[in-house]
């Protein structure tokens, strides 16, 4: 469903993705690791169009994304989290979910402006959706809260939920599970299983190896910029590159 | 104390005005971080739009909505010829541009209206209603009730639709907003044509009492500005706020002082209020961050 051809991004003279090339089926957990500052980030903002490759393509079902505008991205089914929340702080938990519904609904500018009949009942219908997927990842006490005043954990969640409102073919997740503590880790896990097992794929970047190896069913691994690894979580952590790239100079002493 | 009163009527009348104007500022900045230079211009043009299709012997009602509907086909036209092609510059080079069709705007409004004030009846009746020791045109209760109304009805549109919502977050967080399928262009043009709307509706209202002539939309355009910046730029009822205020302030200092006088009155004020708080009335710290 997703395919990664030879992309190279540079930023000025520092080279953040080289030549990376990988491949995705649909109704996978897959994830992307990789040790600080090995280029997961970039690879993530050109999958969801916030910039595009320096060099090379992305393919999302057939059709080429890379040159697309960010906003294009939802319609196509393409929905994302942030490591760093971009939530509205100051809409309601609700509120924020039901931006996510925006494409999802057909209300014209003048329609809306003059409140035609239909216009009510589409903004019901959106708080109804709204409210389901609120319930899904279990926010339902505090959807008439405003955002700015949640926990991180919730916050995390709210992201999801609104990701999740656009309807995705494809979830990219940035580091859903940082700063969580165990328990939040754990229903995360569960939750992302769900939404797998409700026919959307998942793309994670993660640094909580228990999570990426309870639950992905692929990893791809990058380091400084490069693709170094993939496979099943196994065969990752057999792998020497990999094992090198995260353990470094430690192991090359310790086998001294 | 009469004189206190009959000052505070006309205040409040032609600070309404203002803040209509302020509104349309806002916005435009909310969603495109924009300072639209012409939004006075708009509100002349519904004045002079509403005079011309009166001169062709329409309806005076139907004249009102054919006005509305051209203004914000002006305003719908302005975003698309100099906001969308000029994408990803930044607000400084596209607030010049808007003033440079503010300039052409009001231009083309001295060749077809010439430089004389026209006049344009009012909604009903103007004989003058006594209220104590004050005297009121029914007009500027009029002004008054649209401002109101204009505030109601932004508040349902902005809040109580999915495209005000889709509105709200271009405005908080374009980034997300973006994610989530948000066009920054359609929001952009559509912050443009209410605007445009909010304008022609203030031309509308204040064009039996004021008069206007071809460049009224400077004057009203600076003092619209000044009662969004006075408020705190971005924010809906601080432009309210801020235009009563201005609308107050300049009635007293012509008034109580000089008549002559009553722009510095309302100037030298507002620069007091932002010396003591920079951000505006209502504003939040953190304005001319973000942008599409």
């Amino acid at each position: 469903m997703l395919e990664v051809k030879n992309v190279t991004k540079t930023f000025g003279g520092v080279v953040a993705n080289k030549d990376v090339s990988f491949s995705f089926e649909e109704g996978q957990i897959v994830g992307l690791i990789g040790p600080n500052g090995a280029g997961k980030s970039t690879m993530f903002n050109m999958i969801s169009a916030i910039f595009p490759p320096s060099e090379g393509e992305i393919i999302f079902r057939k059709q080429r994304i890379d040159k697309m505008p960010t906003n294009a991205m939802a319609p196509l089914g393409i929905s994302r989290t942030f490591q760093n929340l971009q939530v509205f702080k100051n809409m309601t938990v609700v509120e924020n979910v039901m931006v996510g519904r925006h494409i999802r609904t057909k209300t014209g500018t003048l329609r809306a402006a003059l409140k035609l009949p239909g216009t009510k009942k589409e903004e019901v219908s959106a708080y109804d959706k709204a409210m389901e997927y609120i319930q899904f990842v279990g926010l339902q006490d505090l959807y008439d809260h405003l955002a700015g005043n949640l926990a991180l954990g919730k916050l995390r969640l709210l992201e999801l939920a609104r990701a999740l409102a656009t309807e995705p073919k494809l979830l990219l997740l940035d580091e859903i599970a940082a700063g969580l503590n165990h328990k939040e880790t754990k229903e995360m896990s569960n939750l992302i299983e769900k939404i797998r097992n409700n026919g959307t794929t998942v793309f994670v970047v993660e640094h909580d190896m228990d999570l990426v190896m309870s639950i992905c069913d692929k990893i791809i691994v990058l380091d400084q910029g490069e693709k170094i690894a993939e496979g099943t979580p196994r065969e990752i952590q057999s792998n020497q590159r990999v094992i090198t790239a995260y353990l470094g100079a430690e192991v090359e002493k310790n086998a001294q | 104390m009469s004189d206190f009163l009959q000052f505070s009527v006309t205040g409040i009348t032609i600070g309404s005005i203002y803040a209509i104007v302020a509104l349309g500022f806002v916005t435009i900045y909310s969603v495109t971080k924009v300072i639209n230079m012409a939004q006075g211009e708009f509100v002349m043009l519904g004045g002079m739009i509403m005079f011309t299709f009166l001169g062709i012997g329409l309806n005076y009602w139907l004249s009102f909505l054919l006005t509305i509907l051209a203004v914000m086909a002006i305003g719908w036209v302005m975003e698309k010829a100099i906001i969308q092609p000029t994408k990803g510059a930044d607000p400084i080079s596209l607030i010049i541009l808007t003033i440079g069709a503010a300039i052409f705007i009001r231009g083309v409004a001295s060749m077809i209206w010439g430089k004389g004030q026209v006049r344009v009846p009012a909604f009903t009746s103007n004989e003058p209603i006594s209220i104590g020791p004050a005297t009121i045109t029914p007009q500027s209760i009029w002004v008054v009730l649209i401002m109101l109304f204009i505030v109601l009805l932004l508040y349902i549109l902005i809040d109580r639709t999915m495209i005000g919502k889709a509105f709200q977050a271009c405005s908080v967080n374009p980034m997300a907003a973006r994610l989530m399928g948000i066009s920054p262009a359609r929001m952009s043009s559509f912050s443009f044509t209410l605007s445009a709307v909010l304008g022609a509706i203030a031309g509308l209202a204040i064009a039996p009492i004021m008069f206007p002539a071809y460049d009224t939309g400077l004057m009203l355009g600076i003092k619209g500005f000044s009662a969004a910046i006075l408020g705190g730029l971005g924010s809906a009822p601080g432009a309210v706020l801020g235009g009563l205020i201005i609308g107050l302030l300049e009635s007293f200092g012509a008034g109580y002082i000089s008549s002559g006088l009553k722009d510095a009155v309302a100037f030298t004020a507002i620069l007091v209020i932002l010396l003591i708080r920079p951000s505006g009335i209502l504003g939040e710290r953190n304005v001319g961050k973000g942008g599409l």
